[in-house]
């Protein structure tokens, strides 16, 4: 089976445990969240609550299989359910606004620090022991300190103290409307980058660590003190030769700590107030609102199985050995 | 006794500094609530005292309502730490269980447990995490440490599974079989020990895990509001607009805290790497040969200095380069 395949079976498994344990987990819970619900928002249709219960069980359903099948038909066609904190509007309307947000905001500060944590990386190793090498303990603080603590302080210097930048919201909403014009994008740019700033900083020096380790145990190959007996720059042999096949295990760890960055982006929108799905889901969580809490985890989920489906389709571009694998097969 | 003092000088230098770093903190836990100056949740009515900057009564200043934030600060370490501690030691166990058995039986349960760990692996926590307190109806410490665990396990039975199925065809196994060892002798006295710094490793991120996932959900107020720790302390700093009056001084110990035990964590984990594989230490860097920078990945420095400039003749000696000539590990028994 080709390696794309297998991939895509197992994110397949991956996006059904995701569901299933979102079917399960209010049906599991002690208490009836369908009656808290039902409690704190009085004046709910009885559509809706009917909509509630077939979301998070309690009331005439029918047997528990007939119930997970209704889910799952809705599950496929994105079909949340009304938002009960905001209702009547549909759960999907909601995500459809703040996704774009976080996908661009999280997407980009990712691959900068990915980009910048896998350079230093390979700097840090080939001087082993060099300055760039010895400030990573430096770094190592940097990547504990939480999303949120340093947006905090962020907000505070840069924001409080110094007006540099714009600490909240997505966009300047009293000079501009969402829009395709420079204005806006002018405007949603500045007051993404302290955000942006935020996760690449945090997450730079786990990158940065991890492909500095791989970069020095790579230079010990007899292949690289081949190059470099060939008499090849040195350049080449770093580039070419040792930093090119460091990459792989470095590209096969970005998918398991993109989780990690997710986590991290959605907690730290709260204190930029920013208009993404983290706030989205802290807004959900304060007000008990169940189905949008579903519906978020389920989207964030599919969101990262994406991503990591794309990081796997460049490992088998990057990597002659995946491909031949397959050849023989 | 010798022999600890023996496993410390032998550490490498960042183990040696996580460690102590993590020592100032686990301290605190421990005397932190007892020497706590006063009652981390008593409002001091005092109107002069409400939000007040640090003085010499209140160190690190008071909250909006005139709580004390260093006690809040000592109180809170300990919960913090205490939720981490045991988290790290229920899911260690369960990665162990899964891990070891998982490499052990082989064939379709070592399938299926690997699915299960990696697809938990690649389900991102948080989210998940937020779910399921988000329906506990009553949130607080004990829930949170089982839900941690309880979903913390995945990334250390993946490591150990590995390392499982790597000691298993070592050949003192085969034999230990043969003479009609059983086999949770086989995994307890042969396999466990083994792995011990592995599953140290394990544990200490996990514990890392803890603190950074603990912290975050109490910020996200999804635990007792009404108990201290290090995430409720910046709950409150951030729920009461300690940000907005430019209260930093109510907001930036603990977070400074979550961070340095963060730090002594992530230096601990890295000093156990280096144990197990000595190439990772730092090297001296760049030494001095015939009065030039040389570094370990140069070419052959000697050579290269003789003939630098030289043309073709250097071309040719440097044809000869080999990074191995100079020694990478500094002397003294590195490779232990």
């Amino acid at each position: 089976m080709p390696f794309i395949v297998r991939r895509l079976a197992f994110y397949l498994v991956a996006a059904w445990v995701a569901i299933t344990a979102n079917f399960f987990i209010p049906r599991a819970m002690p208490g009836n969240p369908v009656e808290s619900v039902v409690a704190k928002y009085p004046n709910l249709t009885p559509d809706a609550i009917k909509a509630l219960e077939l979301m998070l069980g309690g009331g005439q359903q029918g047997s528990l299989w007939s119930q997970y099948v209704t889910y799952l038909g809705h599950v496929f066609t994105f079909n949340f359910g009304a938002d009960i904190a905001n209702f009547p509007t549909p759960v999907s309307s909601l995500l459809a606004q703040t996704i774009p947000w976080t996908l661009t905001l999280v997407g980009v500060a990712t691959v900068i620090a990915f980009a910048a944590g896998t350079g230093l990386g390979i700097l840090a190793g080939w001087r082993h022991g060099g300055w760039l090498d010895r400030s990573l303990p430096g770094l190592m603080f940097l990547q504990a300190v939480p999303y949120f603590f340093l947006a905090l302080v962020l907000v505070d210097v840069v924001g409080v103290e110094l007006h540099w930048l714009p600490t909240g919201q997505g966009y300047n909403g009293a000079a501009t409307q969402p829009g395709w014009d420079w204005a806006f994008i002018a405007s949603a740019v500045q007051h993404a980058v302290l955000p942006a700033f935020t996760i690449v900083i945090t997450s730079v020096a786990g990158w940065m660590l991890q492909m500095r380790n791989v970069m020095i145990t790579t230079i010990g190959e007899d292949y690289v003190v081949a190059a470099q007996a060939k008499g090849l720059p040195s350049r080449r042999v770093i580039y070419t030769y040792a930093a090119r096949n460091a990459l792989l295990p470095q590209l096969q760890g970005f998918g398991l700590a993109l989780g990690f960055v997710v986590s991290g982006a959605l907690v730290m929108e709260i204190v930029f107030a920013y208009p993404g799905i983290g706030l989205l889901l802290l807004n959900a969580v304060s007000s008990d609102d169940y189905p949008l809490m579903q519906a978020i985890f389920l989207v964030i989920t599919f969101t990262v199985l994406v991503a990591n489906l794309i990081v796997d389709m460049v490992i088998v571009f990057f990597d002659p050995r995946v491909r031949a694998r397959e050849a023989t097969r | 006794m010798r022999t600890l003092a023996g496993i410390w000088r032998n550490l490498p230098l960042k183990a040696k500094a996580g460690a102590v770093l993590f020592g100032v903190f686990a301290l605190a836990a421990i005397i932190g609530p007892e020497v706590a100056p006063y009652d981390p949740s008593y409002a001091n009515p005092d109107p002069s005292l409400l939000m007040a900057r640090p003085s010499a009564q209140h160190l690190l200043g008071t909250t909006q309502t005139g709580q004390d934030v260093l006690s809040q600060l000592l109180v809170g370490i300990r919960l913090t730490i205490e939720l981490a501690l045991l988290v790290g030691i229920i899911a260690t166990a369960l990665s162990v269980a899964v891990g070891v058995t998982s490499a052990f039986l082989g064939g379709v349960w070592d399938e299926i447990l690997s699915l299960v760990s990696n697809v938990f692996l690649v389900i991102p926590a948080l989210p998940l995490l937020i779910l399921v307190l988000g329906y506990l109806p009553q949130k607080g410490q004990l829930p949170t440490i089982i839900v941690l665990s309880v979903l913390g396990w995945p990334w250390g039975a993946r490591v150990i599974r590995a390392q499982t199925l790597m000691v298993r065809s070592r050949d003192f196994i085969a034999a230990s079989r043969e003479s009609g060892e059983k086999a949770w002798r086989i995994i307890a006295f042969e396999i466990i020990p083994n792995e011990v710094s592995l599953i140290a490793a394990s544990f200490v991120n996990t514990v890392l895990y803890a603190i950074g996932t603990s912290v975050a959900l109490a910020f996200v107020g999804l635990t007792d509001l009404n108990s201290w720790s290090l995430g409720t302390i910046l709950y409150w700093a951030q729920s009461q607009q300690a940000l907005q009056l430019g209260a930093w001084w109510w907001f930036v110990p603990p977070g400074l805290a979550v961070a340095l035990i963060g730090t002594s964590l992530v230096l601990l984990n890295v000093g156990i790497d280096e144990l197990g594989n000595p190439r990772l230490r730092a090297s001296r860097g760049a030494a001095k040969v015939a009065g030039r920078r040389v570094w370990a990945t140069d070419p052959t420095p000697v050579l290269a200095q003789l003939t630098a400039g030289r043309g073709r003749l250097a071309a040719f000696a440097r044809s000869f380069s080999r990074s191995s000539l100079i020694d990478e590990t500094p002397a003294g028994g590195e490779l232990r």
